[in-house]
C-alpha cells in the first residue's frame, strides 16, 4: 500500500494503491469514481479510456501510473466542461445527437478535443483520420463526424 | 431535458467520492426481493403508470434502452397520450420487481409492441382522469380540455396530481378491446425529434453505466475461462497469485475466477493465475466450416414457402441458375465488455446487469440456483450496446455464482478476450438457391435451402457459460433467434419452395445478433434476385418491381422512392466499359421485414480497387417505411447505425478459431469498420402517421450485405457469395471470373 499524488480535473488528489504500475484508468475509475473514461479493451485498441495528460490524448488503459508525474494535468470527460459550460465538442455532440449507446463517446470527445486544439479548420477527411483508431460498434460514426465538424466551426 | 430515470440518479449517492447505492433513500424500491407489491400485470394501467401528488409521472416498462433511444421514444408516447409535458415523465426500465414483463428487448418490438401497450395504458389513464375531473368540476367531459396535465372547463381547473396523486387507477386493459387513442393529427410530442434524455449525461461523463455501478462491500472479480472451450480444469496453483494483495481464487468444477478488493488486483490475479486444463479439440477446422455445416445432421426440415410445383418447373425451365451463399460467424463485439453485480442476502438474489431480458434472466438464474423466481430480482442498468444476446447474461450468472461462493456482493467485469471469445455467436449460415427462367427471361421457379441451427421450441434461454462450466441446472436451449424469418421471399413467382434445414448443432453456442437470420436470408435471396435479373438482362429495380405483389403498395412505393433518391441509373448490371484501376457500381436491395412489417430499400454505391480487391462503400441511399414515426431523429440514428454496423460485418467480420477455441480475441484479430471507411448515408423516411408504428432497430441492417454484393457485381462483373467480402475473396472471385 502506498499513496500517490495525482492532478486530476484541476485538483490535487491522493490515492492509495498496491501497484505503482497500475494503469491510470483504474485509478480514475476505481479510486476516484470517475465515469468518463471507460474500460473497452485494455489493449490501446479502441479509445474508450481516453483522457488528456497535459492536453494530449492518452489511452489510460495502458498508461502506468508510474509514468505520470504528480504535477501532470490529467483531464477526464467530466473535467473537460461542465453542464453549465460544456466544451464546444461536448455541446456539438449534444446538438448533433451523436450518441447511440455512448460507450465509445468518451474517447470520441476526448480525442476530438485534443485534435481540434491543434487543428483549427480540419477537413472531413482529416477528422476521419484523426479518429481512425477510435472504434464505435453502434455505427454512430456519421453523427460523430458531423459533431466534430460543428465543434470546429464553433471554436 | 430533465427526465429522470432509475437507477442512475435516484438511487445513488455520492459518498466520499465513490458511488454508493443508497438502500435507505428509497427503501421500498431497493429492499431485497419484491417491494410493496406494485401491479405488474400487462393488463393493469397501474403496472405502467404512477402519477404522484405533484403530477410527476413514472413510466414503468419492461423494455429497456440498449442505446437505441427507446427510453426517450416511450416517454414521448406516454406524454403525448396523457397530455403531460415530456419532461414530467420519469422512466423505470427492466426491474423485475417494478416493471411489467413486456417481453425481452429484441426483435425490433420495443415501439411496435411495448410502445402500443404504453399508449393504451396512458390513453386509459387519461380517460379516467377526464372522467374524475368532470365529476370534480361538475362539468361535462366534452366541455373539458387538458393541457400539461391540468384539466380545465367552466372557468375552473384541477391537476392530475390533485385527481390521482399517488393513488391507483385500478383500470384493466384488454388488448382485444383497445382504448381509443389520440388522433395523430393532434400529436405535439410524437413525431417530433425530441432530444434523447440520456445524451447530455453521456457526453458530460455523468452517466452511470452498469460498469460504473458499485455496491458497498463488494468484491471485484475476473473470470478465468478454459483455454480450450470444452477443457476440464485439472489443477490450480493458488500460490501463483500469492503476491497480489487481497486476490484469491474461487473455483467450482470448471468455473474459475479471481476475486479481490480492487479491480486491478482481480485483473492481475487472473492474468498471473496458473492452472492446468485438459486438452480439447472439438471445433471443426475453420477452413472446412461450410463442409461441416452441410454435413451436420438435420434435426428437422421447415418448409417456409411452397407455391406450385417448383421441382417440376425447375425441370422444365429454359435456363437454370444455381448458386451457394455463405455468411460468417459473428461476435456481438460490444465496445464495453459485459459486466454485472450480484448479491445474495437472506436467501434472495439481486442481480444488476445490462441484460436485454431481465424478466427471462430472473427465471434462468432461479433455475441455475434452484430458487423460486420470486426470490430473484433482476435490475437493468444500461451497458454498452449489445445488439442481441451478448455476454451480459453470462456475466450476471458469473456474478451470482461468485456472490454465492464468497457470501459477498461481487462485481464481474469481463475482459476484451472474454467478450470476443465467450459471448454467444451468430451461427454460420449456408444457403443454396436454384431458379429457372423461361425463354423470355421470366422466372418460373425459385427454390432455396437454408442450413441453419435449430431453435428449441419456445426456448430463448441461451445457456449460461457458468452453468455449463459447473454443471448447475440449465435449460440448454439452442436459441439462435427466429432465424427462419425472411427465408421466404416477397416476390410472386409461380413456383416457390423454401426449406430450412434445422441443424442439430452448430460449432459455437448460438444466439441472436442484430437482424438474426433476416440479414443472412435476405442477403442470399436478394443477391440471387440480382443474379436472375442479370441473367434476364433486366434492370435490377425493374426486375424486382415486376414480381412484387401489385397490392403491396407500400413495398412498391419504398422501392420506387429509393430509386428516385439515388437517381437510379436504369440499366442491367454489370455496368461494363470500365477499364480504370477503380471500378464503381451500384446495387439495390429490397426487404419487407419478416414479410409482414417494416419496408426498407437501399441502393449501395461502391468503389472496387482491381489491384488489391478492396471494396469501399461510398454511399448508401435508404428508403424506410416503419409506419408512424415516433422520433424522426432517433429513427435516423438507428438507420445509420444499422447501415454502418452491417457494412462492417459484411466487409470485415469473421470469427477466427482453431480446433480448441476462438482465436480472434481482440480488435486487431476481429477488425471492424473505421472512420475513414464509413459511407455517406442519404435517407428518405416515409412517415405514415395514421399507421401503426413498426420496428426500426434491425430492418435497415437486413438489406446491406446484398446491396454491396450487387454493387460489386455491377462494378466488376463478379458475384461475391461469401461474407465477409474481404479483398482476398474479391481477388479470388475476379481470378475465377
Ligand atoms: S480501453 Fe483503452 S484503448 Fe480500449
Ligand atoms: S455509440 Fe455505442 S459504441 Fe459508439
Amino acid at each position: 500500500m502506498a499513496t500517490r499524488a495525482l492532478h486530476v480535473n484541476g485538483r490535487q488528489v491522493s490515492i492509495t494503491i498496491d501497484d505503482p504500475d497500475m494503469p491510470l484508468l483504474y485509478a480514475l475509475r476505481d479510486n476516484l469514481a470517475l465515469k468518463g473514461p471507460r474500460f473497452g479493451c485494455g489493449l490501446a485498441q479502441c479509445g474508450a479510456c481516453t483522457v488528456h495528460v497535459d492536453g494530449k490524448s492518452v489511452r489510460s488503459c495502458v498508461t502506468p501510473l508510474s509514468s505520470i508525474k504528480a504535477d501532470q494535468r490529467v483531464v477526464t470527460l467530466e473535467g473537460l466542461g461542465t453542464p453549465q459550460k460544456p466544451h464546444p465538442v461536448q455541446q456539438a455532440f449534444i446538438q448533433e445527437q451523436a450518441v447511440q449507446c455512448g460507450y465509445c463517446i468518451n474517447g470520441m470527445i476526448m480525442e476530438s478535443a485534443a485534435f481540434l486544439a491543434g487543428h483549427k479548420k480540419p477537413s472531413e477527411a482529416e477528422i476521419r483520420q484523426a479518429l481512425a483508431n477510435n472504434l464505435c460498434r453502434c455505427g454512430t460514426h456519421a453523427r460523430i463526424v458531423r459533431a466534430v465538424k460543428r465543434a470546429a466551426e464553433m471554436s | 431535458m430533465n427526465i429522470r430515470f432509475q437507477p442512475s440518479r435516484r438511487d445513488m449517492l455520492k459518498g466520499g467520492g465513490a458511488l454508493i447505492v443508497s438502500f435507505t433513500l428509497t427503501p421500498q424500491a431497493f429492499a431485497q426481493g419484491v417491494p410493496a407489491a406494485k401491479p405488474l400485470a400487462l393488463t393493469e394501467v397501474d403496472s405502467y403508470l404512477v402519477i404522484d401528488a405533484k403530477g410527476a409521472v413514472t413510466l414503468y416498462t419492461g423494455k429497456v434502452d440498449l442505446g437505441t433511444g427507446v427510453r426517450t421514444a416511450l416517454a414521448q408516447i406516454a406524454a403525448e397520450e396523457l397530455d403531460v409535458p415530456f419532461d414530467r415523465i420519469e422512466v423505470v426500465e427492466g426491474d423485475t420487481a417494478l416493471t411489467p414483463e413486456q417481453g425481452s428487448t429484441w426483435g425490433s418490438l420495443s415501439i411496435q409492441v411495448g410502445g402500443i401497450q404504453i399508449r393504451q395504458a396512458a390513453a386509459a389513464a387519461r380517460a379516467a382522469l377526464l372522467e374524475q375531473a368532470a365529476a370534480r368540476l361538475g362539468a361535462k367531459k366534452e366541455d373539458l380540455t387538458i393541457t400539461d396535465g391540468i384539466v380545465s372547463g367552466s372557468g375552473r381547473q384541477v391537476s392530475y396530481g390533485e385527481l390521482i396523486g399517488g393513488k391507483r387507477f385500478s383500470i384493466k386493459l384488454d388488448p382485444k378491446q383497445p382504448v381509443p387513442t389520440k388522433d395523430p393529427k393532434a400529436f405535439k410530442i410524437v413525431g417530433k425529434s425530441v432530444q434523447r434524455v440520456d445524451i447530455p449525461d453521456k457526453v458530460m461523463g455523468t452517466f452511470s453505466y452498469m460498469h460504473d455501478f458499485r455496491v458497498p462491500g463488494m468484491l471485484h472479480a475476473r473470470v478465468v475461462r478454459p483455454p480450450a472451450m470444452g477443457a476440464t480444469l485439472q489443477s490450480v496453483d493458488e500460490g501463483s497469485i500469492r503476491d497480489v494483495p487481497t486476490a484469491r481464487v474461487v473455483r467450482q468444477a470448471n468455473f474459475l475466477a479471481v476475486v479481490a478488493e480492487n479491480e486491478w488486483a482481480a485483473v492481475k490475479g487472473a492474468q498471473m493465475l496458473k492452472a492446468t486444463w485438459s486438452k480439447w479439440e472439438g471445433l471443426p477446422e475453420q477452413g472446412k466450416l461450410y463442409e461441416h455445416v452441410r454435413a451436420t445432421k438435420v434435426a428437422k426440415d421447415e418448409v417456409t414457402a411452397n407455391v406450385g410445383d417448383s421441382a417440376q418447373a425447375l425441370g422444365q425451365g429454359a435456363r437454370k441458375i444455381s448458386a451457394t451463399y455463405d455468411f460468417a460467424i459473428h461476435t456481438h463485439g460490444s465496445m464495453g465488455p459485459s459486466c454485472a453485480i450480484a448479491e445474495f442476502r437472506d436467501g434472495k438474489l439481486t442481480s444488476w446487469s445490462a441484460s436485454q431480458a431481465t424478466h427471462n434472466l430472473r427465471k434462468q438464474l432461479a433455475k441455475m440456483f434452484s430458487m423460486s423466481p420470486d426470490d430473484v430480482r433482476c435490475i437493468y442498468f444500461e451497458g454498452a450496446g449489445c445488439y442481441g444476446r451478448n455476454g451480459h447474461e453470462d456475466a450476471a450468472a458469473d456474478a451470482a455464482l461468485l456472490a454465492q461462493l464468497t457470501s459477498k456482493p461481487v462485481r464481474v467485469q469481463w475482459s476484451r478476450a472474454d467478450e470476443h471469445g465467450w459471448d454467444p455467436k451468430g451461427p454460420p449460415t449456408l444457403i443454396d438457391l436454384r431458379a429457372a427462367l423461361d425463354a423470355s427471361g421470366g422466372v418460373t421457379a425459385w427454390e432455396s435451402e437454408f442450413f441453419i441451427p435449430q431453435q428449441t421450441p419456445g426456448g430463448f434461454n441461451v445457456p449460461f457459460v457458468a452453468a455449463t462450466l459447473t454443471g448447475m441446472p440449465s435449460d440448454d436451449h439452442i436459441a439462435p433467434g427466429n432465424i427462419f424469418q425472411n427465408s421466404n421471399i416477397p416476390y410472386k413467382f409461380p413456383n416457390i419452395k423454401a426449406v430450412c434445414h434445422r441443424l442439430e448443432t452448430t460449432p459455437f453456442r448460438p444466439s441472436w445478433i442484430r437482424t438474426p437470420g433476416r440479414m443472412q436470408n435476405t442477403y442470399a435471396n436478394e443477391c440471387f434476385m440480382d443474379e436472375l435479373a442479370a441473367a434476364a438482362g433486366v434492370d435490377p429495380v425493374e426486375f424486382r418491381l415486376r414480381y412484387l405483389d401489385p397490392a403491396d403498395m407500400r413495398g412498391i412505393e419504398c422501392l420506387n422512392r429509393v430509386a428516385a433518391l439515388a437517381k437510379w441509373d436504369k440499366r442491367p448490371s454489370p455496368k461494363g466499359g470500365q477499364s480504370g484501376e477503380v471500378a464503381t457500381g451500384r446495387g439495390v436491395t429490397y426487404c419487407k421485414y419478416e414479410l409482414v412489417r417494416t419496408y426498407v430499400a437501399v441502393v449501395a454505391e461502391v468503389e472496387v480497387k482491381r489491384e488489391t480487391g478492396e471494396i469501399r462503400c461510398t454511399r448508401f441511399y435508404v428508403a424506410h417505411d416503419c409506419g408512424q414515426i415516433i422520433n424522426p431523429d432517433g429513427l435516423m440514428n438507428q438507420i445509420e447505425g444499422n447501415i454502418i454496423q452491417t457494412v462492417s460485418r459484411t466487409l470485415k467480420e469473421e470469427l477466427k478459431f482453431d480446433r480448441s477455441t476462438v482465436t480472434s480475441l481482440d480488435w486487431a484479430s476481429y477488425p471492424i469498420l473505421t472512420f475513414p471507411e464509413v459511407p455517406e448515408i442519404v435517407m428518405d423516411l416515409i412517415d405514415r402517421p395514421t399507421a401503426p408504428p413498426w420496428g426500426a432497430g434491425e430492418p435497415a441492417a437486413a438489406v446491406v450485405p446484398s446491396a454491396i454484393s450487387n454493387a460489386v457485381f455491377d462494378a466488376i462483373g463478379v458475384r461475391l457469395r461469401s461474407v465477409p467480402f474481404t479483398p482476398a475473396k474479391v481477388k479470388a472471385a475476379m481470378g475465377g471470373a
